[in-house]
């Protein structure tokens, strides 16, 4: 190239000969950091990252129409799957919806088990994320910490329902069984020492200074951002906004428990590590008040149009057999209209809206998913950062690709 | 013991002195099976029993298949951990088909083997009409005991100590074989 050739512009310093252009890295659908299949294509000038572009839909498995052709109650076994690591939120705001549209009798001691496993869902939740979490920043060590805790969490819902995962042990108008025996003193052992087990993840992660200057400051999500893009949960709450259902919008009773919402205000990758941590103190809290409160009484609703009837009372009475005929084949019929439940999961707001139009299946049902509208905020929080900071920000984002593409 | 022992002594004598004959074939297959690296490739809900069974108490680096691979090129061992959509089946036929031979594919989870309970557009039915499936562990999802279950059936078969149904013993697979 001669001196002619070039273009004026790049005459004008010295480091404008360089040759110099926009790189377009992908990242996924198959990475390890990204938390499932979530696909990235990152725009980088140099070592700096100036765009991010989710693409997603890599775990679509088309819960919403799937809704549609299941009866109400086996609707229960579907919901757990799309969030698989709080899977109790799932179920909660899909039981709740449909217990609203027909006007379902809760009793008390259903309501309690039911925030009790809540609750202690969201503590796997958030065990899992910080291990996980830590993982992708390159500290491998927490994750068998907080693995320990979950399996005693997992043998604690195995108890409880037979199940590890998944466990679809809510039922519209109560719970399919009640708690077995033995199982209060468990979790009130699980939740005495917790509170030890959280203090020991504080110091090895909250202090350390490798996950101090990997975090601190980066990836700062505004409150009037976080607000703007919908963001709900814990990463709103790291952002200042003390918006919590539990507190706002009370459902389960969670209006009569004592228990604080943790808030932070730089809105920063650490802010949401912490208020996970400060999260589970709290759900722990919560757990021991509603284990005092467990009183023997029904764990489903007496309406035999909603619930089956007792073993016992098929072999007695005929109209048992008829009902629980009826539930089984055909289920119940909701009285036409639309509803919207919002609940506070490990994410952030989960609501089902469902539309019934009169037949024993949902016409419609929308799940509004807290990880497809968080992880959004990668779009800009991960803006400016190095590469390294985007891994941070997606692992504080906490998305579940479940829960993102349904 | 000087090497003229091994022709001078006969295999009893040099087995009571520690020395065990084997073919090559069964040496290589039997360090094969003791180091199945699996490649990470969580898809959903089985995805997080996969992650349980190497945590400290499921332990599963007692049985070699611990070192989750980022890269396809080390693993030997792909584990379909989750339903599979229509739009990650062409990622998933890729991944495999970057792994190194000899290689071996688990299909973890009711959605991996037949779909489980997603019977609709979304999910493809069965991991088999994409890659060949060596261990089908049922379960929605498995616990960690049964993925570890089947990865030593996997060892098993890598071995060459698998058996069918009518208790006839299958051939061991050899790595030119594929």
């Amino acid at each position: 190239m001669t001196l002619a050739q070039i273009p004026e512009t790049a005459l004008e310093g010295p480091t404008s000969l360089l040759h110099t252009e926009e790189m377009v890295l992908n990242v996924g659908p198959q990475h390890p950091s990204t938390h499932g299949v979530l696909r990235l294509v990152i725009h980088m000038d140099g070592e700096f990252i100036t765009k991010v572009q989710n693409h997603m839909g890599y775990l679509h498995t088309g819960f919403e129409k799937t809704f549609e052709n299941r009866t109400y109650q086996q609707g229960v076994t579907y919901a757990p799957r799309t969030d698989y690591l709080h899977s109790f939120g799932h179920e909660l705001a899909y039981v709740l919806s449909v217990e609203k549209l027909i006007g379902a009798e809760i009793p008390a001691r259903a309501n309690l088990v039911r925030v009790i496993l809540h609750e202690l869902g969201r503590i796997q939740s958030h065990l899992v994320m910080i291990g996980t979490g830590m993982l992708d920043l390159g500290a491998l060590t927490l994750f068998f910490y907080t693995f320990r805790e979950k399996e005693a969490l997992q043998d604690i819902f195995e108890d409880v329902c037979g199940y590890r995962m998944n466990q679809g042990y809510f039922r519209v108008g109560g719970l399919s069984q009640d708690i077995p025996d033995g199982w209060i003193e468990t979790v009130q052992a699980f939740c005495a020492k917790f509170g030890s087990a959280v203090d020991e993840y504080q110091n090895m992660f909250l202090n350390n200074p490798i996950f101090l200057a990997r975090t601190k400051g980066v990836g700062v999500i505004t409150p009037e951002q976080a607000l703007d893009w919908g963001l709900t949960g814990a990463n709103l709450r790291a952002s200042g906004v003390a918006l919590d259902h539990r507190k706002a919008n009370p459902y389960c009773g969670f209006e009569t428990f004592d228990f604080k919402i943790p808030t932070a205000t730089a809105g920063d990758c650490f802010e949401r590590f912490r208020m996970r941590l400060e999260e589970m103190r709290e759900s722990a809290k919560i757990v021991s008040q509603a284990l005092e409160r467990l009183e023997p009484g029904p764990v489903k609703d007496p309406n035999r149009k909603i619930s089956l009837p007792p073993r016992e009372e098929l072999e007695t009475s005929m109209e048992a057999v008829i009902h629980h005929f009826k539930l089984v084949t055909e289920g119940f019929h909701p009285p036409v209209g639309e509803v919207y439940v919002p609940i506070e999961s490990a994410r952030g707001e989960v609501g089902y809206y469902i539309i019934s139009d009169g037949g024993s299946m949902p016409y419609r049902v929308k799940i509004r998913a807290p990880s497809f509208v968080n992880l959004q905020a990668l779009e800009y929080a991960g803006v400016g950062g190095q590469f390294a900071d985007l891994i941070a920000v997606l692992a504080s984002l906490d998305p579940v690709m479940g829960d993102v593409d349904r | 013991m000087a090497l003229l022992d091994l022709f001078s002594k006969d295999v009893q004598e040099l087995e009571n002195e520690g020395i065990l004959m084997t073919s090559l074939e069964k040496l290589v297959a039997w360090g094969r099976s003791n180091s199945v690296w699996p490649a990470t490739f969580g898809l959903a809900c089985c995805a997080i029993e996969m992650m349980s069974s190497t945590d400290g108490r499921n332990d599963m680096a007692r049985f070699g298949s611990e070192v989750f691979r980022a890269s396809p090129r080390q693993a030997d061992v792909l584990i379909v951990a989750g339903r599979l959509s229509k739009k990650m089946a062409p990622v998933m036929r890729r991944v495999w088909e970057q792994m190194p031979d000899p290689k071996w594919v688990i299909s973890m989870g009711a959605c991996a083997s037949s779909g489980g309970m997603f019977n609709n557009y979304a999910v493809v039915q069965n991991v088999d009409s994409v890659v060949p499936v060596d261990v089908f562990v049922p379960g929605c999802p498995p616990r960690p005991e049964a993925l570890i279950f089947a990865v030593m059936q996997l060892q098993k078969k890598i071995r060459g100590e698998a058996i069918d149904e009518g208790l006839t013993k299958l051939p061991m697979v050899e790595a030119w074989a594929r």
